[in-house]
């Protein structure tokens, strides 16, 4: 058995030193009705050695946004507008080759499904050295004497005899640590995991998020964590950012942010999630209709179609992200939120 | 409670067999469900949790008839339902429906969302031609749409609105018992919450009964009545909310919850979770004795032997576990 604690530093997130900033990037699909936006000039940034959670529905375009950034977008789906710095460097104006050693060297990145993102017809252990030894110009001997060592750093028993295998004949869970330790290989400044415990069982993936817990510690990495589950990442996560239809909603770090919930689509995805104290066939209280599919994005602020406290403004204009309170470390974008504070 | 059973599940086994190797020369059997006994109350909420391949979907199955039980009784209105060929079950289908997961792959995309759930009623006779159009409004009420959704098609649909519509052609043939299997698992979290509230709503409305299999702790415990667990085929332990979710008795149960996260920031950064080690074996070859003693923290010599009995350990908490049992009087 083991127990998960934390014993972490705080992380340098008050040095404010941006690893990835994005500014005003903006994602468009063509469609047979001409392009239509699926992300919205987003902005986001992820300091060192922070980690960012990123929350949102299925087709809030959370994914899209990390995959656009490492221009990994598929053919019909375009970055028009905006930039995405990584270290200092726009990654949309960079060079491919230099792009590549980016990719799967300073950046990590876990993928939701094992099964579709590893190659079948290859041992793992080549999957695991090939970024070792393009990344890192490292001969196949040491590469897959590195891969061993990853294999047993992500907690693969008899890691050295698995380096042969298919990942067929593994188990979904051992499968997601090979892509654990393939993101982890060339020791990123950035770990991308983006939903990467949806597929596995909640035994699995409460050894998932510890063991990304415990490896971010000892390497120091920044960590951004795609998910739908606030309460999975609420031990995990540094500061949360809450996407509704191709915008943050609301930024904050994570205590202020389950404690003080200030955009009511934060609220209310909060308040959807059932309780330990609550009495069987109580009311879960949810949020009426569907989100907006692209292309039918409403004037406005995208939520004041199912949003509770919509007031005439939220129909016409966009709210932009403001921060709350003294070090505006608390951002929201809601016209009713702001103006309840400036009251208060 | 006090209420009757509205089904007694009896030694249920089901065995799936199978062909490996890459020319399928190797027979092989799944175990995929192996000596199952609990009863099902009237009115109640009952869940099936457990990691996949648990074989919670195939209880749900087979208690059905739709996969053929390999032993075991199934008792529903004083028959055994399980040994009822086609014709016979027929009758009892329209009582005993089923709600899948996914909607997209349920519903038939040629036919109108009217016409899919007007399908059973003419099937079951319970409507003349005439009624038919109200009755469907009626049941698209009763699910939270409007009328003019009946002219429309599945992919015009929302995934929540598709899961309404599976709903009310499940109600369509007024069920006394609705397998509920993973039901609201594919939706995002604020739809989720209306599906929930749906079913409860229905459940008061039309006295159902439901089993309901899924893998969210955190919904499983705001649904239920009673919980049962499975490991690997077998149930480990089955008691009411309150008491599985209090005083769980099973190591498997107990490391389940813990796994379960909560909205609480801190409480998650300071939580001792007990972490399970190793994956779920293969029901090709389950452990011999207790299936869960490979990564049980406190097995003991006996559980790689015998099969823990299936007892009461407190009033109406029913566990399999020789730990447990020890630990008891008598």
């Amino acid at each position: 058995m083991m127990m998960a604690n934390d014993i972490r530093p705080e992380p340098s997130a008050k040095t404010g030193e941006r690893l990835l900033d994005v500014k005003g990037l903006t994602i468009e699909i063509d469609t047979r009705n001409g392009p239509a936006t699926i992300v919205d000039g987003i902005d986001l940034h992820v300091n060192k050695g922070e980690t960012l959670g990123i929350v949102g529905e299925s087709g809030c375009g959370k994914s899209l946004t990390m995959l656009s950034m490492m221009r990994l977008l598929p053919n019909k789906i375009k970055v028009t507008k905006g930039e995405a710095n990584f270290a200092g460097r726009d990654l949309q104006k960079m060079s491919n080759s230099d792009l590549r050693k980016v990719r799967g060297g300073d950046v990590g990145f876990i993928f939701q499904d094992p099964m579709t993102s590893l190659n079948p017809v290859m041992r793992i252990g080549q999957q695991l050295a090939e970024p070792l030894i393009y990344h890192r110009g490292m001969s196949k001997a040491e590469a897959r004497k590195r891969a061993g060592e990853l294999l047993k750093l992500v907690g693969i028993p008899g890691a050295e005899d698995r380096l042969d295998a298919y990942p067929h004949e593994l188990s979904g869970g051992m499968r997601q640590r090979v892509m654990i330790a393939i993101g982890l290989a060339c020791n990123p400044q950035l770990l991308i995991a983006d939903e990467p415990t949806t597929a596995l069982d909640v035994t699995i993936q409460a050894q998932i998020v510890d063991l990304v817990k415990d490896l971010r510690d000892k390497l120091g990495m920044s960590v951004v964590w795609i998910t739908h589950d606030l309460a999975l990442i609420a031990g995990l996560v540094d500061r949360i950012n809450v996407l509704y239809a191709g915008t943050v909603v609301e930024d904050a770090p994570v205590d202020a942010l389950f404690a003080n919930p200030s955009h009511p689509y934060t609220q209310g995805l909060l308040a959807s999630i059932p309780k330990l104290s609550d009495e069987r066939s109580t009311r879960l209280s949810s949020i009426g209709g569907t989100p907006p599919e692209p292309g039918r994005r409403p004037k406005g602020c995208p939520f004041a179609p199912r949003c509770p406290l919509a007031e005439a403004i939220c129909h016409e204009r966009v709210p932009s992200l403001e921060g709350l309170g003294q070090n505006g470390a608390h951002r929201v974008a809601c016209f009713v939120a702001q103006r309840k504070l400036e009251a208060a | 409670m006090g209420a009757q059973p509205l089904m007694r599940i009896e030694n249920l086994v089901k065995h799936f067999h199978v062909r490996l190797g890459a020319f399928g020369e190797r027979a092989a059997t799944v175990h995929a469900l192996d000596d199952i006994t609990f009863d099902i109350l009237e009115g109640e909420t009952l869940s099936l949790v457990g990691e996949s391949g648990c074989g919670k979907s195939t209880t749900g199955f087979t208690l059905l008839n739709l996969h053929r039980a390999t032993e075991g009784k199934v008792i529903y209105q004083g028959k055994n339902i399980v040994e009822l060929g086609e014709k016979a079950m027929r009758p009892y289908r329209r009582q005993l429906q089923i709600v899948f997961q996914d909607p997209y792959s349920t519903l038939n995309p040629r036919m109108t969302i009217g016409e899919a759930v007007g399908e059973p009623i003419l099937f079951h006779k319970l409507a003349t031609k005439a009624e038919l159009k109200d009755r469907i409004a009626t049941l698209l009420a009763d699910v939270g749409l409007p009328p003019r959704f009946a002219s429309r098609y599945p992919h015009e649909l929302s995934g929540g609105q598709r899961q309404r519509v599976a709903i009310a052609r499940a109600l369509a043939c007024q069920p006394k018992f609705i397998v509920c299997d993973e039901a609201i698992s594919a939706l995002d979290v604020s739809v989720q919450a209306q599906i929930i509230n749906l079913l409860l709503d229905l459940q008061q409305k039309y006295g159902l009964t439901y089993l309901f299999i899924a893998h969210d702790l955190a919904v499983v415990r705001h649904i239920s009545d009673r919980v049962g667990v499975m490991y690997l085929g077998r149930l480990a332990e089955l008691a009411t909310r309150e008491e599985l979710f209090e005083h769980p008795l099973h190591p498997y149960t107990k490391a389940l919850l813990s796994a379960v996260p909560e909205a609480d920031p801190a409480h998650e950064r300071s939580r001792q979770r007990q972490i399970l080690q190793g994956d779920v074996p293969s029901p090709l070859s389950p452990p011999s004795g207790c299936r869960f003693h490979t990564r049980c923290p406190i097995a003991m010599e006996i559980c790689a032997k015998a099969v823990p009995e299936w007892r009461e350990a407190r009033a109406g908490h029913m566990v399999a576990c020789h730990a447990v049992t020890e630990g008891l009087p008598g």
